[in-house]
């Protein structure tokens, strides 16, 4: 039987790991995705369009995405992380309350 | 432009000569300044509608510009599948004109697409399971397309290596058997070749970083061989959608996401059907190079990266597993990401957009191979007309506003 591959190889970026503001650092098994966050509710007597804009369209950058997520099979809180989507580094984590971290929003790559 | 028709008796004059003098499939055109159409992408869908601009309008005057190379996006990365066994009406109608022109491809091309209709067999593991098996069998037939109620011991006949005492043990399932798999290089292959005969340049290595447009209206493209000018544009760029309609002026309801397949080493022949596992989310085929072909639902987060997470692949291979437990011991040969463009009702986003001459292809999320042909004639027919094709009414970007969702994804439960 060959041996299994050296633990150097499974690098962080197969997995996304997430540092729970509550909890800590967890793998993503462990987390619910809750899509982009900082999305506001229109008044209630906006057009059909504002509210489709609201329920169904988002931004879905290629770079720094600011995102929702629960820590479903642990704490169950909900927060926010800052993700880069396409090296899958986490930028920033911060708790709901928290204004948007300064980092490289809108930043984009084609 | 001429081409060399293929059949057994120029394979056999070319296997005489050593296989020496084959001509390129394609030409590698330098772009001219200015057409009368650009359709950016030449995956399947662009490759497609360009030649059905050319074949069935008379539209000669074509670009496709790829940011790599043929086939090297999703339309290399699928897992080949073709089936017509979706539940609303307009769906089914679209899905199966494709199906039928799939059926009449390799004749239309004249490239080998190896359709092989073994058909798609979907499981259901509960009684539960089993009544929307049912429902959903009964939809297809009523929108005219065959599909048949299997039982357990049917579902044994179809697939004799299947373990039905499984986790979630499978109480019988449903069959298209008209569905199978198609070569998916020998789609894009072959429509880029069929194109290219009648005139289209297919630019390879060819990214578009913006574009020029004037007075709500798109007047070029930026690209690598500097502007390139059209009166009309078509936007097949998956998951690169938003991204690029972003610079258009315009949003998209569309988050993209990897969706990961992979192949063992290949075995002689074990699986007779394509396997579909709603509930434990899982598919699975063997290629006619002997790989069983594993499929599942897209990473559950944002992604750019044509990288998925390894504990998406242990799911699949865990469902897999049940299903098969003959493949244990198989390994795993290769395995990949594509970036998926998904849609809040998981249908298709095509026809015109809010900038008057720049058309979308879009949203497929994790089932557009299937969709190429009916993909490319009815963009073209959109496209050609300034009007959508009757089959393609239904999936315009402004059902969002309206609310007439189409919503395959919770009526079928499937992945695509």
């Amino acid at each position: 039987m060959r041996a299994p591959p050296p633990a150097s190889r499974i690098r962080p970026a197969d997995m996304l790991r997430i540092r729970c503001p509550w909890c800590g650092l967890r793998d993503e098994t462990e987390f619910a995705y809750g899509g982009e966050a900082h999305i506001e509710r229109p008044p209630d007597d906006s057009s059909d369009a504002a509210w489709a804009e609201y329920l169904y369209f988002r931004r879905n950058v290629k770079g720094i995405v600011f995102e929702r997520w629960q820590h479903a099979r642990g704490c169950r809180q909900w927060f926010n992380v800052a993700r880069d989507n396409v090296t899958h580094v986490i930028q920033a984590v911060y708790r709901n309350d928290e204004p948007k971290p300064p980092v490289g929003d809108g930043e984009e790559r084609l | 432009m001429t081409r060399q028709r293929y059949s057994i008796w120029s394979l056999a004059r070319h296997a005489l000569r050593g296989h020496r003098d084959w001509l390129p499939a394609w030409r590698t055109p330098t772009p001219k300044s200015s057409y009368d159409v650009i359709v950016i992408g030449g995956g399947g869908h662009g490759l497609a509608t360009a030649y059905f601009l050319a074949k069935t309008h008379g539209i000669r005057n074509v670009a496709v510009l790829e940011r790599d190379w043929i086939g090297g996006g999703n339309s290399g990365r699928n897992t080949q599948v073709v089936r017509s066994n979706y539940f609303y009406k307009a769906s089914v109608d679209f899905f199966e004109h494709s199906l039928k022109l799939y059926e009449n491809l390799s004749r239309e091309l004249n490239f080998n697409v190896m359709l092989s209709q073994r058909g798609i067999m979907t499981l259901a593991h509960s009684r539960h399971d089993l009544e929307m098996t049912r429902r959903w069998a009964n939809a297809i037939q009523m929108n005219g397309v065959d599909s048949e109620i299997l039982t357990r011991e049917g579902v044994k006949r179809v697939e004799p290596l299947i373990n039905l005492d499984a986790r979630f043990p499978i109480h019988g399932g449903f069959i298209q058997r008209r569905g199978g798999i198609v070569r998916h290089d020998a789609v894009n292959w072959g429509f880029a070749r069929a194109a290219d005969a009648l005139g289209v340049d297919i630019i390879q290595n060819c990214p578009v970083s913006g574009f020029e447009s004037r007075a709500g209206r798109v007047t070029g493209v930026a690209t690598a061989h500097g502007v390139l000018r059209a009166d009309r544009f078509v936007l097949n760029v998956a998951g690169h959608s938003s991204v690029l309609a972003q610079r258009a002026g315009f949003r998209l309801p569309i988050t993209s996401m990897a969706l990961q397949a992979m192949v063992t080493e290949p075995v002689k022949p074990m699986l007779n059907s394509v396997v579909m596992s709603p509930a434990v989310h899982v598919y699975t085929s063997q290629s006619d190079r002997g790989e069983i072909v594993i499929g599942g639902a897209a990473d559950v987060y944002s992604s750019y990266a044509q990288r998925g997470s390894l504990a998406v692949i242990e799911d699949f291979i865990a469902a897999a597993v049940e299903l098969f437990p003959a493949l244990a011991r198989l390994k795993l040969m290769r395995h990949w990401a594509g970036i998926v463009d998904i849609s809040p009702d998981t249908s298709p986003i095509m026809g015109k957009t809010p900038v008057e001459n720049l058309y979308i292809n879009c949203g497929w999320g994790t089932g557009g191979f299937k969709a190429i042909p009916a993909g490319g004639d009815t963009m073209a027919h959109t496209v050609a007309n300034d009007r959508p094709h009757p089959l393609i009414a239904p999936f315009a970007l402004d059902r969002f506003e309206r609310g007439a969702l189409i919503d395959e994804g919770a009526a079928a439960g499937v992945a695509h």
